[in-house]
């Protein structure tokens, strides 16, 4: 244990470097902005002298190291900026449309775990059969669909054609007057289960099922591939033919010894899916009017909004080496030959 | 090209990857969308009905029209055939995807090679710099580059890249590690050939095998995020025939008029499809590991 804490600890000394390099490719792009960042943040109708004043305000008459210095005091702070659109201060509107994105990537990434797991497991013990061709071109199919597609294709199929499902938001409104979701945790599913508000628990699964699936669609494809691959090697390995000479059963081979030693790969391919998941929310949110992150990054994206864009992409990248630290930290815990 | 196959066996070694190549049917569909694409696009202007539409003239008397048998996909909200669209999208993704593949190949594999063979400072520096890159998530990079550089395909290209080359440098930085120490490497020092020389000439060329697999398998990925660029309106500009531009202005017609949006996004499926079918099959079969 007391190793594991150390290894913990380096990794974490680590993050502060990884987080310094992280702000100094957002403050270089920053500043290849081809306009200058006063007169963006004045619009088209300041006369001279007043982008002369915010070019003070704002420290862009200082040498640059100077002024990377400021951003990344601003940063530690918590000041992300103020966006042109809204003038609204970053950070606050990214915390407020959070616990949407996260809800829909929560699920994603869940459904995508359990399905791409089980179907690498069923194809890896049916190597070579049909189901294991279906599942390949299952997997295969899922990394090759475009998300922002699929996601249209399946407003037509169950809202326009079967009309079962809705075409998108997050809740009914008739759902959100008659019988409000108290806010609690932000999530429209935890908050009406744990309030016993069943009409909206309802409504808002329901409301998640399209945008859920689209967005599991890759991640469970690369996570299904990964598995059959690890699984296959693992299955030839000599513990695991002891094992299933000795007359253990089956199942207890695959699930409890064989599966166990797959799971490093899979749970860093599992990180690497998350990152896709990140950009996907982008699109998704946008087809299914999902108000997150994601709808409110693209907004900003087409009015040129680079303060939210900026923080956007720092952000996610600081979220996407938190995902990575925290897998390895699990695969760390798992097998100690990590930790040394 | 005879370099390629240098150590003794490495002809055999191929031909046996060939037979394996071709055994596999998913890899053999792969191989034929890949094919028949690169035609469709050369022959464009003589496949597509409407080739003028194609290009971006539009017909406005002829808006919307349901896929039959004049038009086979429909026509657009500004009255052109999308068949003929979709036929000359595959010339802008196809050139769009090479010209990026290229980009990162030549920037990334001699990095790595360079990281390889010296080691030590120039590795460090060159890995550090590109571990930086990789704390990205990739498209979160380009769609920020994108935005900041303004919207235009040369510029999506320039920003698919940029997030793009470290995978080559590390590729080709530990390919040439375990090339380092070969006889055939030892050799050409000892009869003092350059650094230079060892380099490019005999360590850069064994190291292309798995670099074409990881191009081959990347091309779909890269067509996927050029389509979602031109989604957002990050990447090509109108009239250009562009899939993902055409599948985000045709985004508002999908419960009205389907077909708009419906076959630029078959035909994005049907192209990664291939690029990966194919990629997964040349990686198992130059993979003696992975065929068993």
């Amino acid at each position: 244990m007391h190793k594991f804490l150390m290894y913990v600890g380096r990794r974490l000394v680590l993050l502060v470097f990884v987080f310094i390099g992280l702000s100094i490719i957002t403050f270089t792009l920053a500043r290849i902005v081809p306009s200058d960042p006063a007169a963006v943040y004045l619009g088209p109708h300041a006369r001279p002298e007043q982008i002369a004043r915010v070019r003070v305000e704002l420290g862009l008459d200082k040498p640059v190291y100077v002024q990377y210095a400021y951003y990344l005091r601003d940063l530690i702070h918590g000041d992300l900026g103020t966006s042109i659109r809204t003038h609204r201060p970053v950070l606050k509107s990214i915390l407020r449309f959070l616990p949407a994105s996260l809800e829909l990537m929560l699920t994603a990434i869940i459904l995508a775990l359990i399905i791409g797991i089980l179907l690498g497991v069923i194809s890896a013990q049916k190597e070579n059969t049909l189901i294991d061709h279906a599942d390949r071109l299952f997997a295969v199919t899922g990394v090759s669909l475009p998300a922002f597609w699929l996601a249209l294709l399946f407003q037509l199929l169950f809202f326009r054609w079967l009309g079962i499902l809705p075409l998108g938001g997050r809740i009914d409104i008739s759902v959100s007057l008659f019988s409000p979701i108290e806010h609690i945790t932000g999530f429209y599913v935890i908050d009406s289960l744990i309030t016993g508000n069943w009409v909206a628990f309802k409504d808002s699964i329901l409301h998640l099922i399209l945008p859920g699936v689209t967005l599991a669609a890759y991640s469970t494809g690369i996570i299904m591939r990964m598995t059959r691959a690890t699984m296959l090697e693992v299955n030839r390995e000599d513990y695991i033919v002891a094992a299933r000479a000795a007359g253990i059963p089956e199942r207890t081979v695959v699930f409890k010894y064989a599966l166990k030693n797959a799971m490093a790969p899979t749970l860093t391919t599992a990180g690497l899916a998350f990152a896709s998941m990140l950009i996907a929310t982008f699109f998704i949110e946008t087809i299914f009017y999902w108000p997150g992150v994601g709808t409110y990054t693209v907004r900003s994206i087409l009015v040129n909004d680079f303060p939210v864009i900026m923080a956007v992409t720092l952000l996610g990248a600081l979220l996407y080496v938190l995902v990575n630290l925290v897998v390895d930290l699990i695969l760390a815990f798992l097998d100690p030959r990590i930790r040394l | 090209m005879k370099r390629l196959f240098y150590r003794g066996g490495k002809l055999k070694e191929y031909r046996r990857s060939l037979h394996f190549f071709l055994k596999n049917p998913l890899t053999i569909l792969g191989l034929a969308i890949v094919i028949s694409l690169i035609l469709i696009s050369i022959f464009a202007p003589y496949i597509a009905p409407y080739p003028e539409q194609g290009r971006g003239i539009s017909s406005v008397k002829d808006r919307l029209l349901p896929p039959g048998r004049e038009r086979l996909f429909g026509t657009d909200n500004l009255g052109r055939d999308i068949l003929s669209r979709v036929i000359f999208g595959s010339r802008v993704s196809l050139k769009a995807a090479v010209v990026v593949i290229l980009i990162v190949v030549v920037i990334g594999t001699p990095l790595g090679v360079i990281a390889g063979y010296f080691g030590g400072k120039i590795d460090e520096v060159i890995m550090r710099m590109s571990d930086m890159v990789l704390a990205f998530p990739s498209l979160l990079l380009a769609i920020a580059i994108v935005a900041i550089l303004g919207p235009s395909l040369m510029n999506a290209m320039i920003a698919l890249s940029v997030p793009w080359w470290p995978w080559y440098t590390r590729l080709a930085r530990s390919q040439t590690i375990s090339l380092r120490e070969r006889q055939f490497v030892e050799a050409a020092r000892a009869v003092g050939v350059s650094n230079f020389k060892i380099m490019f000439r005999h360590i850069l060329p064994n190291c292309l095998t798995p670099i074409i697999v990881a191009a081959t398998l990347d091309m779909g990925y890269i067509i996927l995020s050029l389509a979602g660029l031109g989604f957002l309106g990050l990447g090509s500009r109108p009239p250009t025939p562009d899939w993902g531009v055409m599948i985000g202005r045709g985004r508002s017609f999908i419960l009205s008029q389907w077909w708009y949006p419906t076959f630029p996004g078959i035909a994005i499926f049907i192209t990664v499809l291939g690029f990966n079918l194919l990629g997964d099959g040349l990686a198992e079969a130059l993979n003696p590991k992975r065929r068993k």
